[in-house]
């Protein structure tokens, strides 16, 4: 069924950028938005303007995380008008094998996070060359695994909403709040304590943590506890969608 | 080609299909009519094994479709009630990838041909009229040369011209030695173009037969209106064998009676006693009228 799937997916990265808006918001838009950081911090502007933390040191995380939630918002939104047009049903009435249709939508994701990061580097050059000593392969390898992650928590949502219009917003209230305990805007052993055991059991927690470290050349061993909590989180999630996902 | 028997259906405590039974032969056209609701869609997906009945068995081309599913969808076409594709798929993609789906497909190109989308095959499909949507569907349909078509509510929405042109291509699948399983709620449609029809009505089948069949069963009663102003005319239509009733106006009278005989005996009527006569005209009652008799309302409810 390899050559089903390549074929849909090919499909679907046509039909995706045959909509300028969307293509615009998913590739565009982050990477102006980086640009533009780029020249109010930028490392020449440095000591005139103060600088977050966050953005000296992890603007890769942020921007990585920001685009992998993006693409996560995205697989819910789809799925979801793709089942209420009963284009999944429609699919689902060919040889095509069920799981085959929704990976489709998970590889043209994966590619477009690329896509976008690997622009973003490119344009961002000027302000933030990146060191010769970020490991480049494994730090992708790292931002595929969260992705994949965290788009099993959206196929959860996505059979969870009951109407397309509910996608985006429900993905919103569930993504964007791990976003301020997930240790990027503040340090996790700032926390007070509740909201630190808190932020140990989102998702998201753990993948700033494997995504810095990686960047920063710690390297997969050092980050083993959070591969193994990720892991867990894809195996639970897939299970559950397993069992929830409606077609229609 | 399709067996069905005792099959059942709940949704919670909604009986959708209860108890129904039905064959389908090679080679025919065979409608499940009954309103909105009524259980035909649900029906027709435990056939094609989108989903699976609480009870009774389904044996469609010799195959289990719950068990079977993959090895039946390479001989089966199905059109879907309410599907859509992709709002920016073009036409040509769609019947492309289908092709690439099954092991033996048609040219692509000359099933676009055959189902008049030519001049469309470069249009997203959120652009088509609901014709061009509903004749891409049924092109997706026939694309791996099916043995057996499903067809459900082919025609909802259409309009008249739109849904004439949709039944002579359904002739034309019969024609080619397929075998039509579809559902309407529109009696004109099963009238028209089904061989034999089954009638359901609460998740149940009402009966089964071809339309004439059918109509002859429950429904023998036939009308004739004659035009005249002659005052003994009643009486000598009221003289005529089996009919039941005869109703004047004053500028015409209707005659209601059993029996496909009934028109010639009325002509013969007016022939023998030399009835003047401005019009005429006969009304045979249709699967719609079946369709009241046996449930006891209008399809339409």
């Amino acid at each position: 069924m390899l050559r089903g799937l390549l074929t849909l997916t090919w499909l679907e990265i046509k039909i995706f950028v045959r909509e300028p808006l969307g293509v615009f918001g998913t590739v565009a838009v982050p990477v102006l938005i980086f640009v533009l950081f780029g020249r109010l911090f930028g490392p020449r502007m440095r000591g005139s303007v103060p600088v977050p933390r966050f953005v000296s040191a992890d603007l890769p995380i942020f921007a990585s995380i920001l685009i992998v939630l993006g693409a996560v918002m995205s697989v819910v939104t789809v799925v979801a008008i793709y089942r209420e047009g009963g284009i999944l049903k429609r699919l689902r009435a060919t040889p095509l094998r069920p799981y085959t249709i929704l990976l489709a939508h998970v590889a043209v994701k994966l590619g477009f996070v690329l896509l976008t990061l690997g622009l973003m580097v490119l344009a961002g050059r000027r302000y933030y060359p990146i060191g010769a000593d970020v490991p480049w392969l494994s730090f992708t390898l790292a931002l595929l695994f969260t992705t994949i992650c965290l788009i099993s928590l959206g196929f959860v949502l996505a059979s969870l909403v009951p109407t397309a219009r509910f996608a985006q917003p429900l993905g919103t209230l569930v993504f964007y709040p791990m976003l301020g305990l997930c240790g990027l805007f503040v340090p996790i052993a700032a926390l007070p304590s509740p909201l630190q055991m808190a932020a140990k059991l989102l998702p998201l927690t753990y993948c700033v943590s494997l995504l810095r470290g990686i960047w920063q050349g710690e390297g997969w061993f050092a980050h083993l506890g959070d591969v193994g909590a990720l892991l867990l989180v894809l195996v639970g999630a897939s299970a559950l969608s397993v069992r929830l996902f409606r077609w229609e | 080609m399709i067996r069905v028997a005792g099959i059942r259906k709940t949704y919670g405590r909604t009986v959708a299909v209860d108890d129904v039974s039905f064959d389908v032969y090679a080679g025919e056209i065979f409608g499940l009519i009954g309103p909105n609701g009524a259980g035909k869609t649900t029906t027709m997906e435990c056939v094609e094994g989108l989903r699976a009945p609480d009870a009774g068995t389904i044996s469609v081309l010799g195959l289990n479709p719950r068990r079977d599913v993959y090895q039946l969808q390479d001989r089966i076409g199905v059109q879907l009630q309410e599907a859509q594709l992709q709002k920016r798929i073009k036409v040509r993609e769609a019947v492309d990838l289908w092709a690439s789906l099954y092991r033996k497909p048609v040219e692509p190109g000359r099933l676009i041909e055959q189902l008049g989308l030519l001049d469309k095959r470069d249009a997203w499909f959120m652009t088509l009229s609901g014709g061009q949507k509903q004749r891409l569907f049924i092109a997706l349909a026939l694309i791996n040369d099916p043995e057996l078509v499903f067809l459900d509510e082919l025609t909802t929405g259409l309009d008249p011209q739109a849904r004439r042109a949709i039944w002579e291509l359904v002739r034309g699948i019969r024609h080619r030695g397929k075998t039509v399983f579809l559902t309407t709620h529109l009696m004109e449609e099963a009238e028209r173009l089904c061989d034999r029809v089954a009638i359901l009505d609460h998740g149940r089948i009402v009966d089964v037969g071809t339309p004439s069949e059918l109509v002859r069963r429950h429904c023998p009663e036939r009308t004739v209106i004659v035009g005249t102003g002659e005052p003994s005319a009643a009486e000598r239509f009221r003289a005529i064998p089996h009919v039941l009733s005869v109703a004047e106006d004053g500028t015409s009278i209707v005659i209601a009676g059993a029996g496909d005989d009934l028109v010639t005996r009325v002509i013969q009527a007016v022939a023998t006693h030399g009835i003047a006569v401005t019009s005429f005209r006969t009304e045979a009652p249709t699967l719609e009228d079946v369709f009241l008799k046996l449930t006891g309302h209008a399809i339409r409810d």
